[in-house]
């Protein structure tokens, strides 16, 4: 049986990166969920042919170079000020997909403001929110997300209650808001999971299009180097640690 | 009966050989090499390419979209 070789031509092709992808190699650590989110967004832009016609707004953190990985037009905000770039550009251009790429110490700490009076108003944009728990970029401070206990290089005896209080949830939050019609939260650490979040990140786009409201979807993504793991135990501590806290699944859909 | 076989292609120049691909293979292909590329990384390769049946979950996984999946079906001759 082992003498059977499997041709490398177009009609045997699975699975091949997505041409909305630059050739760029990321910049990423090795394993960081980022990648594996810009994956996603790629593919989804790529399934929908919106390529020419979408937008993206980068934040600042360790995704503010974003725009040399994904082949569309980019927009770099102000630190958190991503739905406020967002807003403009769609209410200017309604026919483009408009979308923000912003991590917890963007969006849940300096942007918080912007998030849920953009949420508020019920843009028309998709927010995409990527939650490792951690200030992954400058060395791994404790962020509004990071979990009760967890150690970061800011809170080395553990967050505590009383010192720093609790862990943000803001998809939670998102959801009481009149103007916003959708809201998941999703991971990336499985196969699994990787498809359950692009069809969830697929439903956001098609709504967004649809004038439905603000698209909201957070991703529970981990940070190896900031959490200092290998990515596979990384893989693992989130899913025994941040899923009780971050439990995945829809919280709004109308 | 039948015989489904995968394959991949890993663009070793890419990959960063994180191991992500490793825990997500459900057949245990993948391993990363003892060669490094010219980063300095061991990249991920097929270590028992026999047992590939194309299922793509490594790929879906990969971080920097570095492995191309092919599958074939092989009818048997009777």
């Amino acid at each position: 049986m082992s003498d059977l070789k499997v041709e490398i031509k177009p009609e045997n092709l699975v699975y091949k990166k997505s041409t909305v992808l630059t050739d760029e190699t990321m910049h990423y650590c090795p394993g960081c969920s980022h990648g594996t989110i810009h994956n996603i967004i790629a593919e989804v832009i790529e399934e929908m042919g919106i390529q020419e016609s979408t937008i993206g707004v980068s934040p600042v953190g360790c995704s503010v170079f974003a725009y040399n990985f994904i082949d569309t037009d980019w927009v770099q905000s102000a630190h958190g000020r991503g739905a406020a770039v967002a807003t403009a550009l769609k209410r200017l251009m309604p026919e483009k997909m408009v979308f923000t790429y912003q991590g917890d110490g963007d969006l849940a700490a300096i942007g918080t403001g912007e998030t849920i009076h953009a949420c508020n108003r019920g843009e028309n944009i998709t927010i995409i929110f990527v939650n490792n728990a951690i200030y992954g970029m400058t060395g791994g401070q404790m962020a509004p997300t990071t979990i009760m206990g967890m150690r970061t290089a800011t809170s080395p005896e553990g967050r505590q209650a009383d010192l720093h209080g609790y862990p943000f949830k803001v998809s939670n939050m998102v959801a009481l808001l009149d103007g916003v019609s959708y809201v998941t939260r999703q991971a990336v650490n499985s196969p699994a999971n990787v498809r359950k979040a692009k069809r969830a990140l697929r439903k956001c786009f098609d709504k967004s299009m649809a004038g439905k409201g603000t698209s909201f979807i957070e991703f529970v993504a981990t940070c190896n180097s900031g959490w200092k793991m290998s990515p596979a135990a990384s893989n693992k501590w989130m899913e025994e640690n941040m899923f009780p806290v971050y439990p995945l699944g829809d919280i709004k859909d109308i | 009966m039948a015989k489904i076989k995968g394959t991949i292609i890993v663009d070793t120049e890419r990959c960063k050989g994180c191991g992500v691909c490793i825990a997500a293979c459900p057949c245990s292909v993948i391993a990363l090499n003892r060669e490094v590329n010219s980063k300095g990384y061991n990249y991920a390769y097929m270590e028992f390419p026999d047992k590939c049946t194309g299922c793509a979950n490594c790929a879906l996984v990969c971080p920097d979209s570095c492995i191309t999946v092919y599958r074939q079906k092989f009818e048997d001759k009777i």
